[in-house]
């Protein structure tokens, strides 16, 4: 029985569809496997009567005739970012304590609509701050992974983050898949720490309503799965056009693993020069030329291309982030919900509520963030960087010119030990050296996992496309994926 | 360090705002004398006007007054995890209205910003507001004083923002509660250029925008429930000096109280500068118990709002036709329409201003006169007005919307005196029945039987018996002493009930004893 978590979702959904188990023993299996997997502290909270509801409910649909597609029966964990209605939603924050929303997010409920079925919520760093998940008041999830060699042999490895818990517990088989949120690389770099798929659709495509906030213009929802095909059925059930999200876009989904054709012959693929970072491991570099081979040997065309402001990226994007996120988490003030502690006066509530409320990357982020937006700095770093941004995505879009979609390394790194770079937020802050920019122009781009480090660790390999080309970039994805038959299981 | 002269003392920054003056020279009716020479007082206005909308500005919560604490409020006005603000359409159409009322820009692209700052009653943490890119520019008001002298104020601009919450600080010991039933709701702050010399202009420019907002529908105007308010900036200087330091005074909310308010501070920056001293750039609060504006804040301890564009929010972009249909809908504005009374009407311009300072009084005179194709006598029509209906509206507390008389019925009042039915003294007693009862003028009459008594034989009538039982009274007219003409007059009235025709008896007293 503990093979149907081995499944991928387009394979449970083959196996409901014909009757081969139900939702509630694939369900089942998954709580079992969780509880099992508990050391991993992927889940902030497991919702197991809640799972088995849902998962009885999406029989009854099936045995009456009304299962309303390939999600579901299928068993997910939600980042603790989503609202969720009625389930704790904290964003691995103590200032959240108890938090337990009277709304559904958009997204979640868009999931639900099409049958998922909720196992609990995924652990994460702090309000979405960090790249190991180890910022969680809830304390750090770890990766299933284990290197067999090297420094890091048989030591407790970071899943990456912020959407650690998501990605370990796919990674684990303690999910099916997962929703994260990635505002500079928070789907894709634990994706590819943990030998996954991390997808970042498009700026707009998923609705904002209901996930809690880290950085506004850069937050953006996805799905985080075992396959490329398994991505695409996720995102078209979390994407749609919301009303009550004014940066929500107004486009028609489409039938996104329809897009797997496996065809990408003519498809022009671009190889920035840029993104050739000294210090880089060699196997890193080796796996992204050995993606370019694979990628020509389907058929696509391999163009070098540039994108001069790429450096600035990094830079930039640590000023906007933190600037929108000072204000975002400026309504946790121990006033309406969560955590409050008081103090002799107002002043001083406020001091000690958000001092024992937030974590210290939350407050580094919060300072910088205050700082830069302050008068007299604002024109210096906000503005600033509120330009590079605009050359960044310029640099894109004189890219697509001559090329459809963009190959990079994921990380700059496989996944590394538990309290590594823990006291170096700078090295920290490079792991997103790669997701960064097209966070920052708001495209879409996937992880996928393409090979092993000489230690036997996942490394991924990171497409990016234009606006709205999700397809593309799931089809190439798709090839990839293909190509490279990764098989590798923590 | 932080340099403090960059910090955001105000709402709007001078170089924003453009803060000087357009307005040259002085009045010298205006100047203050000091003790050591003639100061000029320099005043600008932030007015916060509540736009009339069922909904707030980024939430479908509704915006009424009054209601239970904290009944009228989303997820969005109570920033719950995750909630997002959507534009709520109407506002702009407000807004860019307000703006064309003003003759002023209108800006085809404006942006939302966050102004950050902590309180209790801001649950956001930050008010959402429109601070480099406000959707409405430069425009003008033009106000008449009742000396018959008329200014004109620059408005800077117009820009939307959200209102704040209510800190109930008297309700438990130690604790403040606090109301978001306002919290989201859509105000506009209306910016004023330094154009302002006195406090009595600051109150006339004051209550001649509450005229115009509620002609054209954005702002109800209610300073009772604090639909509109002001923030009064005053400095004084020596007449063609530089402008000097300011003090802002917070949430004035009368139109006595700005005079008020500007009065007492002008004379309390005058003393400190006549005694040697220097202005300390405050924010203030007017008292109007006591009749003075004490310190809130000096620019030591005002915050740095860290304004950046709203990353939840698109650009506003409107185009031009949307402009045009509002265009098309505006009203005749007051400036206009009191020009058109005293062409049309002949009335005087202190008239047509009385009458056209509030929108439902210019449209009551306008039924009034209006009798279907002719026209009554509009200086009559405007004495019953301003006489005894505002007597009885006054009397009875009551908006001239809920009249219980209408200006048609007004109207036929008018005609029953005009055509000799009743006397104008009946037709005062006839108007209060109608105002209690809600009938027609002429049905009161017909009822109670008002009619005029015009018939010569009647009146001779009663005249005679008159005579006849008072041999006295009407041997002392005849030996000349015309004072009892009068009480000859009051007795015929007295006979009839008032009914008879006033002309008709004096003519037959004159003939029946003056002979």
């Amino acid at each position: 029985m503990s093979a149907l978590t081995n499944l991928t979702i387009a394979q449970a959904g083959a196996g409901l569809s014909k009757g081969e188990f139900t939702a509630r023993e694939l369900t089942d299996d998954y709580l079992s496997a969780m509880e099992a997997a508990r050391g991993l502290n992927a889940y902030i909270e497991e919702t197991p009567e809640r799972a088995q509801m849902m998962a009885d409910a999406s029989d009854a649909r099936r045995t009456a005739g009304n299962a309303v597609g390939a999600l579901d029966g299928i068993p997910l964990a939600i980042k603790d970012l989503f609202c969720t209605e009625g389930a704790l939603s904290t964003a691995g924050s103590h200032i959240l304590d108890g938090f337990r929303p009277a709304y559904e997010s958009t997204v979640t409920q868009n999931l639900w609509d099409a049958g998922a079925v909720m196992l609990g919520k995924a652990n994460m760093d702090e309000f979405a701050m960090g790249s190991a998940n180890i910022t969680s008041y809830y304390g750090p999830t770890l990766n299933p992974w284990k290197a067999r060699s090297g420094d890091n042999a048989g030591k407790d490895l970071v899943p990456g983050g912020s959407s650690g818990g998501s990605a370990s517990a796919v990674a684990a088989r303690i999910a099916a898949g997962a929703t994260g949120t990635d505002t500079g690389g928070s789907i894709r770099q634990p994706g590819a720490f943990c030998g996954i798929v991390g997808l970042k659709p498009t700026y707009g495509r998923c609705s904002r309503w209901g996930v809690i906030a880290f950085a506004s213009s850069l937050d953006q929802a996805g799905p985080l799965a075992r396959t490329v095909e398994d991505s695409a059925l996720m995102l078209e059930g979390m994407v749609s056009y919301d009303p009550k999200d004014s940066t929500s876009v107004d486009l028609p989904v489409p039938n996104y693993a329809a897009a797997l054709t496996g065809d990408i012959r003519g498809l022009r693929v671009g190889v920035p020069a840029e993104y050739r970072i000294d210090g880089t491991p060699s196997e890193i570099e080796t796996l992204w030329q050995q993606g370019v081979h694979w990628l020509r040997d389907a058929g696509a065309e391999i163009v070098d291309i540039s994108l001069p402001h790429t450096k600035y990226a990094l830079p930039a994007y640590y000023i906007v982030a933190p600037a929108e996120a000072s204000s975002n988490l400026a309504r946790y003030d121990g006033m309406r919900y969560g955590l409050r502690v008081d103090g002799e006066d107002l002043a001083e509530t406020y001091e000690r509520t958000r001092a024992e409320g937030f974590g210290h990357e939350v407050k580094r982020r919060v300072m910088i963030g205050t700082y830069v937006l302050s008068a007299g700095y604002y024109d210096a770093y906000y503005l600033k960087a509120q330009r590079v941004r605009t050359r960044i995505a310029d640099d894109f879009r004189a890219a697509w010119d001559s090329c459809d979609v963009i190959l990079t390394p994921t990380t700059p790194n496989a996944a590394f030990a538990l309290g590594e770079k823990q006291d170096d937020p700078i090295a920290m802050y490079l792991n997103d050296i790669f997701t960064v920019p097209a966070s920052m122009a708001g495209l879409p781009a996937i992880s996928l996992p393409a090979g092993l480090s000489g230690d036997g660790l996942p490394l991924g390999l990171h497409l990016i496309a234009p606006p709205f080309g999700e397809e593309t970039l799931l089809r190439a994805a798709g090839v990839l994926e293909s190509a490279a038959g990764f098989t590798a299981q923590p | 360090m932080i340099n403090t002269t960059d910090i955001q003392t105000e709402d709007i920054p001078d170089h924003l705002v453009a803060h000087f003056t357009s307005r040259t020279g002085h009045n010298s009716a205006d100047l203050i004398e000091g003790e050591t020479g003639a100061w000029e007082i320099i005043i600008g206005l932030e007015v916060h006007a509540q736009v009339m909308s069922d909904s707030k500005l980024f939430s479908g919560a509704p915006t009424g007054f009054g209601s239970k604490p904290n009944t009228h409020v989303s997820l969005v006005d109570a920033a719950m995890p995750g909630m997002l603000p959507v534009l709520n359409e109407m506002a702009i159409r407000q807004a860019v209205r307000t703006g064309l009322g003003l003759e002023a820009q209108i800006n085809l692209r404006s942006i939302f910003d966050r102004k950050n700052y902590f309180y209790p009653d801001l649950p956001q943490g930050y008010q959402i507001s429109q601070f480099s890119d406000p959707i409405v520019g430069e425009g003008r008001v033009s106000v008449d004083m009742k000396d018959g002298e008329s200014f004109e104020v620059g408005v800077v601009r117009i820009h939307l923002e959200q209102d704040a919450g209510k800190s109930i600080h008297d309700r438990i010991p130690d604790q403040t509660c606090i109301d978001l039933n306002r919290s989201g709701v859509a105000l506009m702050e209306i910016v004023s250029k330094p154009d302002i010399r006195s406090g009595a202009e600051a109150a006339a420019y004051f209550s001649k925008l509450r005229s115009i907002l509620r002609y054209l529908g954005t702002c109800d105007g209610n300073l009772e429930e604090g639909s509109l308010r002001a923030d009064v900036n005053v400095s004084v200087r020596r007449p063609g000096e530089d402008l000097g330091i300011r003090c802002e005074i917070k949430n004035v909310n009368s139109i006595r109280f700005v005079r008020e308010a500007v009065d007492y501070e002008a004379r309390r920056q005058i003393e400190i500068l006549e005694e040697g001293g220097k202005i300390d750039q405050q924010t203030r609060l007017f008292d109007p118990d006591r009749g003075e504006t004490r310190s809130m804040r000096s620019k030591e301890e005002a915050h740095d709002y860290r304004y950046f564009p709203d990353p939840d929010l698109l650009p506003v972009v409107i185009d031009e036709a949307f402009i045009a249909e509002i265009k098309a809908s505006l009203p005749e504005l007051p400036d206009i329409k009191a020009a058109r009374f005293v062409s049309e009407f002949g009335l005087s311009e202190y008239d047509a201003g009385v009458l056209v300072a509030e929108r439902e009084t210019a449209e009551f005179f306008e039924a009034v006169v209006d009798a279907g194709g002719t026209k009554r006598d509009p200086k009559i029509a405007a004495n019953w007005i301003s006489g005894d209906f505002f007597r009885r509206l006054n009397a009875d507390d009551l908006e001239i919307v809920d009249s219980p008389v209408s200006g048609a019925q007004l109207g036929g009042l008018i005609d029953l005196i005009a055509d000799g039915t009743i006397s104008g003294k009946i037709a005062k007693d006839v108007f209060d029945e109608m105002f209690d009862s809600g009938k027609e003028a002429n049905a009161i009459v017909e009822e109670k039987g008002l009619k005029q008594i015009s018939d010569a034989g009647e009146i001779s009538a009663v005249i005679d018996q008159i005579i006849e039982g008072n041999p006295e009274q009407a041997d002392q007219y005849r030996q000349g002493n015309t004072k009892v003409a009068g009480w000859f007059t009051g007795q015929a009235m007295k006979a009839t009930q008032g009914k008879a025709n006033p002309q008709m008896v004096n003519q037959l007293l004159q003939e029946k004893l003056g002979s």
